[in-house]
């Protein structure tokens, strides 16, 4: 049995990453959209995490990074979701393709 | 500990106010006339304070710095929210949340003030997420209208993902270099393939936020859905806190990898000012006009970084200083039309000068000091940034620039033609004007016109930097 490794956890993250940026471009439902956003934020979580452990375990700088990105999606998406809710409100779906009044 | 009040008296002011502002919306019973008055007067208050007590130093290791440069740039962001205060007098008035307004404007003008003293990679983060969220609310404020809460939306999202990709690539350079502070960052960074890698996540992050081209996308649809308040404080002072910081962090940072960033902004800055250019001429809206046009400007101020010297430091500014007066005196106007009458088609302006003398003149000094016309300060402006801009020898890529200043030439000046010389039928009818809201424009006109005089403001910009 193999022990993981640095690379193994940059692979999840770095794939974790690019699952979430697909996602944001496919999904047109908006709290899909802000799912993807969650796991681009926990993708970098990861990569905080996985440095700190591999490469520069005596200092905590990733660590506390990680804390603070909790903090701040957590602040993010509450008012994402009041956004959310106010569209669905006023345009009564919360698809993405049902707002598009501003066009050039 | 007498040290920290004095650094950061500007944020603890900030924070000052906020606390006042939410005990008297707690308290009630005040008129939203009186309380714009005191929030105005606290405002001016804010911006007076700004320039005294100015101390060089840091705090919390290093985390948070400031010196003379970066006070002058949080009075010239404090001063264009006391002229927001000012300009949108009609529209706050009529607003039945003004205080929460006034609250979000405020959280997100004390977490640019963190932005622009950052020393650290965490902090930067944290203070630009303070202020873009309450940014996101703020284009929301007009609840009943449809497009208000779709450009919210459009806002929150590429904000969202904007600070994804800025995340992962601090989360390369900490992997990379070991360390999140900035004065430490120069010595470690190595120029290697994955360096160069998270630069461009971190240049792709700062291009979302000061709408460089190829992520403009959001720009046209936020200004356009948002209260006129929120665009001028989007287009204004978010962009010129941004701009400030972007350029902190590529001359102080990113110093060892100049070769890497000149190419990068060189090529942005033309694409950015050539799509800027192009789309503004098609636009009928004004709102969505300005916001082309404010593309473009970036483009400009990205002339100016990329000479990468003092003189650059300055020229940017500088621009800066000159373009709160010139857009907020243009905003001011649109947004005094559009209260009053509803009209925000370029082709309402037409004849726009017969009823309405001051808002016209003001207009049309507003556009010739974005053009760049010479008695205006606007002029100068791009001058110092092409000047500084061409010390790197690239004459081509000035070129490129000065001809983009020809370009821009022309949709300003149908703008104020329209304005001036072309016939309509039913002219927009006598605006009556507040009181502030007049005051503001004379503020911005005479800020226009005596910027570029008085040699000694530019001076004193570049004694600092």
């Amino acid at each position: 049995m193999m022990e993981p490794g640095l690379y193994h956890l940059l692979f999840i993250s770095g794939a974790l990453f690019f699952i979430g940026v697909f996602g944001f471009f496919t999904r047109r439902n908006l709290v899909t959209m802000l799912m993807s956003i969650e796991l681009i934020l926990n993708s970098v979580n990861l990569n905080f995490i996985a440095f700190n452990k591999y490469l520069w375990p005596d200092k905590m700088d990733g660590l506390f990074f990680a804390i603070f990105i909790i903090a701040i999606a957590a602040a993010e998406a509450a008012v994402a979701i009041a956004i959310i809710i106010n569209l669905y409100r006023s345009h009564g779906s919360i698809d993405v393709e049902s707002a598009e009044e501003l066009k050039n | 500990m007498n040290e920290l009040f004095i650094l950061m008296k500007s944020e603890l002011l900030v924070t000052g106010l906020l606390f006042l502002l939410l005990f008297i919306k707690i308290g009630k019973g005040i008129k939203n006339e009186s309380l714009l008055l005191i929030i105005q007067s606290l405002l001016l208050v804010n911006f007076i304070i700004g320039f005294f007590f100015n101390k060089e130093g840091n705090l919390f290791d290093g985390m948070f710095n400031t010196n003379g440069l970066i006070a002058l740039q949080k009075s010239i962001l404090s001063l264009g929210v006391y002229l927001i205060s000012l300009l949108f007098a009609d529209w706050f008035k009529k607003s039945e949340h003004m205080a929460e307004f006034f609250m979000l404007m405020l959280s997100a003008l004390l977490g640019m003030f963190f932005m622009i003293s950052s020393g650290n990679l965490l902090i930067f983060f944290l203070s630009l997420e303070m202020a873009t969220i309450p940014v996101a609310a703020m284009v929301n404020f007009d609840l009943d209208k449809k497009i208000s809460s779709e450009a919210a939306m459009k806002m929150i999202l590429s904000s969202a993902f904007s600070s994804g990709i800025l995340l992962f690539g601090i989360s390369l350079v900490y992997g990379v270099t070991g360390t999140i502070s900035f004065a430490a960052m120069p010595a470690v960074l190595d120029g290697s393939p994955l360096m160069i890698l998270a630069f461009v996540f971190l240049f792709t992050a700062f291009a979302f936020k000061l709408s460089i081209v190829p992520f403009h996308l959001w720009t046209a649809d936020v200004y356009e859905g948002a209260p006129f308040a929120t665009t001028s404080f989007l287009s204004v002072i978010s962009k010129g806190s941004v701009a400030f910081i972007f350029m902190a962090t590529l001359y102080k940072v990113f110093q060892p990898m100049q070769d890497v960033w000149y190419n990068m902004i060189m090529l942005l800055s033309i694409v950015t000012m050539i799509t800027g250019n192009l789309f503004a001429l098609r636009q009928q809206n004004i709102k969505r006009f300005l916001a082309f046009s404010s593309i473009a400007q970036v483009g400009f101020i990205l002339v100016g970084m990329s000479s990468n010297s003092p003189a650059g430091t300055a020229s940017v500014v500088y621009f800066i200083l000159v373009y709160t007066f010139s857009n907020l005196a243009a905003f001011g106007v649109a947004a005094a039309i559009a209260s009053q009458t509803g009209k925000e088609k370029i082709d309402d302006y037409k004849g726009l000068y017969q009823n309405n003398r001051f808002l016209s003149w003001v207009l049309a000094l507003a556009l010739f000091s974005l053009a760049g016309i010479p008695p205006t300060a606007g002029f100068f402006g791009k001058l110092f940034l092409i000047t500084a801009g061409a010390s790197k020898g690239n004459y081509m890529f000035i070129t490129i620039a000065a001809l983009n200043m020809i370009i821009s030439l022309f949709y300003y000046l149908k703008v104020v033609r329209a304005v001036f010389m072309d016939k309509n039928d039913f002219p927009v009818e006598k605006i009556t004007i507040q009181f502030s809201t007049k005051l503001a424009l004379i503020i911005c006109s005479t800020g226009i016109v005596l910027a570029g005089i008085f040699s000694w403001i530019y001076d004193y910009i570049q004694a600092l930097s």
